[in-house]
């Protein structure tokens, strides 16, 4: 009655960036905590990799030697490894080192060897590193193929819902997601190496000191393979957050609003979409990481993944521990930069109400 | 005024007992009226079905006969001869019931674990539940595969090492489903009503909200299942599950890759009968997650009333993108 | 031009209706079965069409058919829609594009939820306005501003670049209608849009439509399940059930002579805030789609039903000039201004039931509740009246004892036993003295038990009896509510919204309580349910005198069934009494302001709620 209604609403007006720095915005705040977190988080997992591989039973030492093992060279060895020493102690230094970047050197039996019959001189992580890049392309290209894959199809599916090819795909995917990897792998070698066509090598044995990219052909099969296994995940989640959004109240009052399906579909419904959109490509690579192990112990193709495997056969503790926390280090990464990604694509959470 | 409150649709049915039995039967009863359901489930029965009475028909999975990789129909049975030249019938026969069993020994381990850690953590608040959390966090962040992969070789392929590796990778899930579920319980006003007849919480707990996370659990199970059987079977071809010559579709795969070229059986059998029991397994667990979501509406009827059955038709995915936790594969 | 439509023939000079709706009809896509059936209204421009109706009366699907849209798995099977010179429905999917937000727009019920909430505000008012033919670069900004103006918000960048989940609902609903205004449509349809929102904000919403209706010169839709904004806002008002109109009127006339059985049982239902008098309510369902009787859709749940109602579905017919009716025995004309029943006085009482003196609560350290002092008589009803944020439910919350952050003194019974603030705190019988019944019916009962073993829980708990015995007194319970033994066994998720609110309160008195507590438990339903609630809740207290403190927003609710108030404005008492004496002659200018901003049923329909 006395004051004009609208005014009295308006008291509080939105707030912009309310005279705070930066880094203390949402976005900062939650990488920081997130960080926290992860630390926390990789430090438990470091402690876990150590136990398991060094305190649980398994005499690395004798492991090692073999044959060779007497009592004698047994007690050299550990001691050369530093096995003598207390626990928390060699924890400690192993930890130390760890973050360094010194995960000692290699028990590898196949590198070039020391004077022990076993260990080697050759660190760890340069062995490791130098295949890393191929692991990074074998990943890198197969989340690019099944990403755009997937979302394209995905959306697809999902504006013309309850159409072929909406149905028809929903089934490949349920039953090509539902494939173990190997297997699919080993198919996909049948059909295009061996049995059927032989368009390209069934193992990628890379000639030693040459890049995959100088190989192309020996990326095709592996890529496929994870491939096949990813994509319907992808389409599956993209499907369903854009049959969510389309679904919406807001999606509905555009098209009472007159708006185009082009702008609707691109406008009004991905960027809200977003958001599960970006988990789901998170989560891919995240299993990608894990995933390629058994693909490359498949095409024994030389990656991060066949050292691990052959690291394992080998018992080649330092080189397990490396791999081991290089993965657990990625997922905390990747984790931390999705979480960011969808709070970017999400203004609810974004600007928090005043 | 208050006319015979008879409207025939309303007429309220004699709904059967709200036993544990009861609603678990009728999700699996809904699962099993969807195609997808049914063509799981008979999937995954044949395979359990030639996995656990294969042993019954089979010769001798570790017996020679003949050269290596035998030709199909010739001395070593009609499935031809694997790489050390075995009856590869025979072993294909022998092969599935370690898997079967140690994955769902494995899988009975993880929603143990997972369930209980799931409710606590949801009850108890607090520190518990930040601990619960932070551990589910850190199980996570090692790659399922991997972290068995550590565990096997540093104390050795055993296989009751397996099944709590892979029962440890599995359960946090399971804890994270729980602990959602039973907090979205505790939310119900149906259970702050009996709390505020100051019933006791473990009362509360055990009457009201543990017999509503029932069918998450079934869900979450079916669920668990397929990855662990896929797990197992990794396990052994990588060659730290069972051990040679044990007979194994996983071990049986890569040790017959080598020839391919001359008897394609020795990898194609057991590949076809892993592929089929995954699918299988992943359908039928697909069919029941739907089930649940379609008989979860405890929204309002009336609108419900015309759109429901017609609507949801049996192609739409369970939307629920609280699946989206679960990765690919 | 038929019967049914109703629209004679323009005469002379007089000019056509600018809208012109002639049997529409949707059904279920896949289906065939219909969800609305025949329904034909014309409005002229500049005037207002209430359409009216309970959950399930097709009345949504009527609005959002008017723009030529089906929600999914339906689809429009028939009719025609004019607007202007345009027929909606026989426009291709690029015509209809076009005419959506330029000749016909939409206004919808939740504004959170209509606005995208990934897009700022100021784009979304542009391309409500850059929809329908681009405008000149410079033009555009002055427009937007002007629009936003138009709506009484101010035009300030601040707005302009804030999401829609920084600002108010009032705000949000503000911006919907100005971008259904942008274009200045023809016909606007609004559908339920004060739902949710408080009294004094739905009041200048409601002012801002009718102000651009009438200045845009526009026709409108108003779609509401509240009869009493429908009176004050509507020309014309009709009145769906079942997916048909059964009854269309000049609102005026509507309201006061009304003709259809059913709409005398709704308006019979409505309460007032004017004047405390019994609801009528009216028992049984509407019926589903796909289960409609050959006949009269509410033949069975008629007190006027005839054999002949059954045969067949009856035409809508013009019974007295322009009001037309679906029904072949209506209510005659007289009967429809006697009837409505006093509320029996009741003894005055010595004791009170619950006295609560200095109670503050908070949240985490930030307060909620300052001082609250109330006195609930025994057998009677004392109502907590406020809008949302006002603490209300705290209040209830605190009273059982399911908040405990409080301080102060809740006395309950003769003996005067001073309550602890936590249930887990309180004596057996404490707790069992006072019962609390929540407002969501459908979260309010546990759906993996049946109703009776839902009813049985606090027996379990209170009382050691046999199993036996634990039965009976649940289906007595469930018989006080008219939920009678047949629904024993049913599971909760099969009855509707007021069937277990009705469960909910036999759960509640089951243990025999004295004192119980509802917490805005009619909010969520119907009016015709909610009237048989009130009843029974009204009959309770005189058989059993019973005690209640009933939490609503719903002074006219209030005036139906308490008799004692307090009126709460963030955490505080600004007025209390009898609800004669706040209702009739309210003190504090929120009260004041509470009750002149509330629709009234009275405003158009003149004298007939007098007895």
């Amino acid at each position: 009655m006395a004051t004009t209604p609208a005014t009295a609403e308006v008291q509080r007006p939105p707030e912009e960036d309310e005279g705070g720095r930066w880094w203390q915005s949402p976005i900062a705040q939650m990488v920081w905590r997130r960080a926290l977190l992860g630390i926390l988080t990789l430090v438990l997992i470091a402690v876990i990799v150590y136990f398991a591989t060094t305190v649980l039973p398994g005499d690395a030492a004798t492991a090692i030697l073999g044959q060779s093992a007497t009592p004698a060279r047994i007690a050299k060895v550990e001691a050369e490894l530093g096995l003598d020493e207390p626990l928390l102690t060699r924890f400690v230094d192993w930890f130390g080192n760890a973050i360094h970047g010194d995960f000692g050197n290699s028990l590898s039996a196949a590198a070039p060897v020391g004077s022990h019959g076993g260990a080697s001189k050759e660190a760890v992580t340069t062995l490791v590193n130098e295949k890393l890049l191929n692991s990074v392309v074998l990943i890198g290209v197969t989340a690019i193929v099944s990403t755009l894959l997937g979302i394209l199809a995905g959306m697809y599916a999902a504006f013309r819902r309850d159409g072929i090819f909406d149905t028809g795909g929903s089934v490949v995917a349920l039953v090509a997601s539902a494939l173990p990897e190997f297997v699919v792998a080993i198919f996909v070698v049948m059909l295009f190496a061996v049995n059927v066509f032989d368009w390209f090598p069934a193992l990628s044995l890379l000639p030693p000191g040459e890049s995959i990219l100088s190989h192309l052909n020996m990326l095709v099969l592996p890529v496929l393979a994870l491939v096949i296994v990813t994509t319907p995940y992808v389409f599956r989640m993209t499907r369903g957050a854009m049959i969510e959004v389309l679904d919406t109240d807001y999606v509905e009052f555009a098209r009472m609003k007159g708006v185009s399906p082009r702008k609707i579909a691109f406008r009004h419904a991905l960027p809200n979409a977003l958001a599960p959109v970006i988990q789901v490509v998170g989560l891919n690579l995240l299993y990608l990481a894990g995933g390629i192990v058994l693909v490359e112990a498949i095409f024994s193709y030389p990656g991060v993944g066949l050292a691990l495997v052959e690291a394992i056969n080998g018992r080649d503790v330092p080189t397990i521990q490396y791999i081991v926390l290089m993965l657990a280090v990625f997922y905390v990464i990747l984790n931390i930069v999705t979480d960011v990604g969808v709070l970017l694509v999400t203004p609810r959470r974004r600007y928090p109400r005043s | 005024m208050s006319a015979d409150a008879t409207t025939p649709d309303v007429v309220p049915t004699k709904a059967p007992r709200a036993s544990l039995g009861g609603r678990a039967g009728r999700l699996l009863r809904g699962a099993l009226r969807t195609r997808r359901g049914q063509i799981g489930l008979l999937l995954t029965l044949i395979v359990v079905g030639i996995a656990f009475l294969g042993p019954l028909f089979a010769g001798s999975p570790t017996a020679l006969h003949g050269g290596p990789f035998e030709a199909p129909g010739g001395v070593a049975g009609p499935l031809g001869g694997d790489s050390l030249g075995r009856s590869v019938l025979d072993r294909v026969l022998d092969g599935g019931w370690r898997i079967l069993l140690i994955s769902a020994a494995a899988t009975a381990m993880a929603i143990v674990l997972g369930s209980i850690a799931g409710v606590v953590a949801a009850y108890r608040g607090g520190f518990a539940d930040t601990l619960i959390m932070r551990t589910v966090d850190v199980l996570l962040g090692i790659p399922s595969l991997v972290f068995v992969l550590m565990l096997l070789s540093v104390i050795g392929s055993h296989a009751w090492l397996v099944i709590v590796g892979v029962g440890l990778t599995q359960a946090p899930q399971v804890a994270r489903v729980l602990r959602a579920a039973a907090q979205d319980v505790s939310e119900r006003d149906y259970v702050k009503a009996v709390a505020a007849w100051g019933v006791p919480p473990r009362t509360v707990i055990r009457r009201h909200v543990i017999p509503s996370l029932l069918t998450p659990l079934m869900v979450e199970s079916a669920l668990r299942l397929s990855f662990s059987i896929i797990l197992v079977a990794s396990l052994s071809f990588l060659g730290l599950g069972t051990q040679p010559p044990t007979a194994d579709w996983g071990v049986m795969i890569n040790e017959n890759r080598v020839g391919l070229a001359q008897n394609v059986w020795g990898v194609l059998a057991p590949a076809i009968l892993l592929a089929t029991l995954a699918v299988g397994t992943n359908m039928f667990s697909d069919a029941i997650a739907r089930a649940n979501l379609s008989a979860g509406s405890a929204g309002d009827p009336t609108l419900q009333m015309a759109l429901t059955s017609s609507n949801v038709a049996e192609g739409d995915e369970p939307v629920g993108l609280d699946a989206i936790d679960e990765g690919p594969g | 031009m038929s019967a049914e439509n109703g629209t004679a023939p323009a005469a002379g000079g007089a000019r056509r209706p600018e809208v012109e709706v002639t049997d529409l009809a949707v059904r279920i896509a896949r289906t065939g079965v219909p969800i609305v059936e025949g329904v034909s209204f014309s409005i002229e421009a500049g005037r207002t069409l209430g359409l009216v109706g309970e959950s399930g009366s097709g009345k949504s699907t009527v609005a959002v058919g008017l723009l030529g849209y089906a929600r999914r798995g339906l689809e429009i099977a028939a009719g025609t829609v004019r607007i202007g010179d345009t027929d909606i429905l026989a426009l291709d999917p690029k015509g209809l594009r076009s005419a959506r937000g330029r000749i016909v727009s939409y206004v919808p019920q939740d504004p959170a939820a209509g606005l995208n909430p990934a897009h700022r505000l100021g784009p979304q008012l542009r391309e409500a306005i850059t929809a329908h033919g681009d405008v000149p670069k410079g033009e555009l900004d002055g427009r937007v501003n002007d629009l936003l103006e138009s709506v009484n918000l101010p035009a300030t960048k601040k707005i302009l670049r804030s999401y829609p989940h920084q600002i108010s609902g009032g705000q949000q609903q503000r911006i919907a209608i100005a971008i259904a205004f942008a274009c200045r449509p023809r016909l606007i349809v609004l559908d339920e849009p004060t739902t949710g929102l408080d009294v004094t904000t739905q009041r200048h919403i409601l002012a801002t439509i009718d102000e651009l209706a009438s200045v845009h010169d526009a026709a409108a839709v108003y779609v509401s399940h509240d009869l009493a904004a429908v009176a004050e806002v509507a020309t014309d008002t009709a009145v769906m059930y079942a997916g048909r109109i059964v009854e269309r009127a000049p609102t005026a006339r509507l309201f006061a002579a009304p003709r259809h059985p059913y709409t005398v049982g709704l308006i019979a239902s409505a309460p007032s805030a004017e004047k405390a008098h019994r609801l009528l309510g009216i028992e049984g369902h509407p019926p589903r789609p796909g289960s409609w009787p050959d006949g009269c859709a509410y033949a069975d749940r008629c007190p006027r039903a005839l054999p002949d109602c059954r045969a067949g579905v009856p035409k809508l017919l013009e019974e007295s000039p322009g009001q037309l009716v679906r029904c072949i025995n209506p209510v005659p004309i007289d009967a429809t201004t006697e009837i409505v029943l006093d509320v029996p006085t009741l003894p005055t009482s010595q004791e009170m039931a619950l006295s609560v003196r200095g109670l503050v609560a908070d949240y985490s350290g930030t307060p909620v509740l300052h001082d609250i002092q109330l006195d609930v008589p025994r057998g009677k009803v004392t109502a907590v009246v406020g809008e949302s944020g006002s603490g209300k439910t705290t209040l209830a919350r605190c009273l059982v004892g399911l908040h405990s952050s409080w301080q102060g003194e809740v006395l309950l019974g003769t003996d005067s036993t001073s309550l602890a603030p936590g249930a887990s705190e309180r004596s057996s019988d404490q707790l069992r003295e006072m019962q609390y019944i929540f407002q969501n019916p459908f979260g309010s009962l546990n759906p993996t038990m049946t109703v009776v073993e839902n009813v049985e829980e606090p027996l379990r708990h209170f009382e050691r009896i046999s199993r036996a015995e634990r039965r009976a007194r649940a289906i007595a319970a469930l018989e006080t509510v008219s939920l009678g033994a047949q629904f024993a066994d049913t599971m909760p998720g099969r009855m509707s919204g007021g069937e277990r609110q009705r469960a909910a309160v036999a759960r509640g008195l089951v243990v025999e309580p004295s004192v119980l507590v509802c917490d805005e438990i009619t909010s969520a339903l119907d009016v015709s349910v909610q009237a048989l609630l009130v009843e029974q809740l009204r009959d309770l207290q005189i058989e059993r005198n019973l005690s209640m403190v009933f939490i609503t927003h719903n002074l006219a609710v209030v005036r139906s069934i308490a008799q004692n108030m307090i009126v709460l404005q963030q955490g505080r008492i600004v007025e209390q009494g009898t609800v004669d004496a706040v209702l009739g002659n309210p003190q504090h200018p929120y009260t004041r302001q509470l009750l002149e901003d509330l629709p009234r049923l009275e405003a158009r329909a003149g004298s007939s709620q007098a007895a």
